[in-house]
């Protein structure tokens, strides 16, 4: 693991004292009092995600100021999500201008195959990070960084695949996506309720093999919503197009919303 | 997953928190509130965290973590319930619109050092 990756130190203090995210104060001055005998408490009252969440406002400010939709795409993986983005972006463009940021631990395989859409891309290897499990705020404004964010409207963010840990990180995106595919069991939302909470809408892959496999698709739409009651699930496969309009147009609003805003 | 990065984390905000006219204080403890919805395993957090602290200002301390249970509220009906199995629809009127009231925190709420008066 590289210490590289968490040292943000940085970033803690350079707006002041007090930080307002997410609905909760951070104060960082220190209070001394007494504890126990024998020792003294000094208050601190931070969140460890501090460093992660005020690069994320960054982040998020500078796609506000550049009219970007960022679409954060998150999953367990092999659930189909780069085979959906090539689809996706072959829809997408050149109506919307697209590019892509892509994290993987290793390889440039993912990016090799977004890049046949003529969409810019970039590769994150998180080896360099020590072989991290999720994408930091801090490690999508250097990835940004390759990207002319005035030729764009729509930053496609493919995270690491994994339902646990990408979850727990804001990069500054404006929604949340997650894919489960009918071969990985109709209870993963259960297993995860984390991210399919943090997501804003959901996307069921694979569904042309549901003749040859016992995946209840009803159940695992039934609890996606009983983890996250509402949230608009799309039937897709990445390998048919099925089911592609609806997902396609509930992008294309979503960007054309905040574009309009 | 990644608790070596968060005790990492954890170590560089509670070595800046200890004020600077304390710079040989020994830390004995670092208090912290974990939400259960996170993905967070005490046990590998507690391990990550007492192999990391070697050769900084927090080797020797303790970590205490107390964990928050999901509470939710319904933005329907207003009832509040703690919310133990991953179902999130209201229990009194079956409504899925709510507000989690706790549950996601990852907070470093204090740290405790030795009382220099005591030390000596």
């Amino acid at each position: 693991m590289s210490i590289e990756f968490f040292t943000t130190r940085k970033y803690y203090h350079h707006d002041g004292t007090k930080h307002t995210h997410h609905g909760h104060d951070h104060h960082h001055g220190t209070v001394v009092g007494s504890k126990r005998s024998g020792t003294r408490e000094i208050k601190v009252v931070r969140s460890v995600l501090d460093a992660n969440n005020i690069m994320a406002d960054q982040n998020r400010k500078l796609f506000a100021e550049k009219n970007v939709f960022v679409l954060n795409v998150m999953s367990s993986p092999g659930s189909g999500k780069t085979e959906t983005l090539v689809k996706s972006l072959a829809l997408l463009m050149p109506e919307i201008k697209c590019a892509v940021v892509v994290g993987d631990i290793c390889t440039t395989n993912d990016a090799d195959r977004l890049a046949a859409s003529g969409a810019p891309v970039v590769q994150i290897n998180t080896d360099e990070f020590g072989g991290d499990c999720h994408l930091a705020a801090h490690v999508i404004e250097a990835a940004v960084g390759g990207i002319d964010l005035d030729t764009i409207d729509l930053l496609i963010v493919e995270n690491i695949g994994n339902l646990v840990c990408p979850a727990e990180f804001d990069i500054g995106e404006d929604e949340r996506v997650v894919m489960l595919s009918v071969t990985e069991g109709e209870d993963k939302p259960l297993k995860y309720p984390l991210m399919f909470r943090e997501c804003n809408a959901a996307l069921l892959n694979k569904i042309d093999l549901l003749p040859y496999l016992d995946c209840d698709r009803q159940e695992a739409v039934d609890n996606i919503h009983q983890v996250h009651p509402d949230i608009p699930v799309f039937e897709i496969s990445a390998k048919t197009e099925e089911g592609f309009d609806a997902w396609i147009q509930w992008l294309k609003d979503k960007v054309a919303s905040k574009l309009h805003a | 997953m990644h608790e070596m990065g968060i005790a990492l984390e954890i170590i560089d905000i509670a070595e800046a928190s200890i004020p600077a006219e304390m710079k040989d204080v020994q830390v004995e403890s670092v208090n912290l509130r974990i939400g259960k919805l996170l993905a967070i395993v005490p046990e590998s957090l507690t391990f990550c965290f007492s192999v990391a602290i070697k050769d900084t200002r927090l080797e020797g301390a303790q970590l205490n973590i107390e964990q928050i249970p999901v509470v939710a509220k319904c933005k329907d009906c207003d009832n509040h319930w703690t919310i133990d199995e991953p179902a999130f629809a209201c229990p009194k009127c079956e409504s899925g619109s709510l507000e989690l009231i706790s549950g996601k925190e990852l907070d470093i709420v204090s740290i405790e050092v030795m009382d220099e008066d005591h030390s000596t």
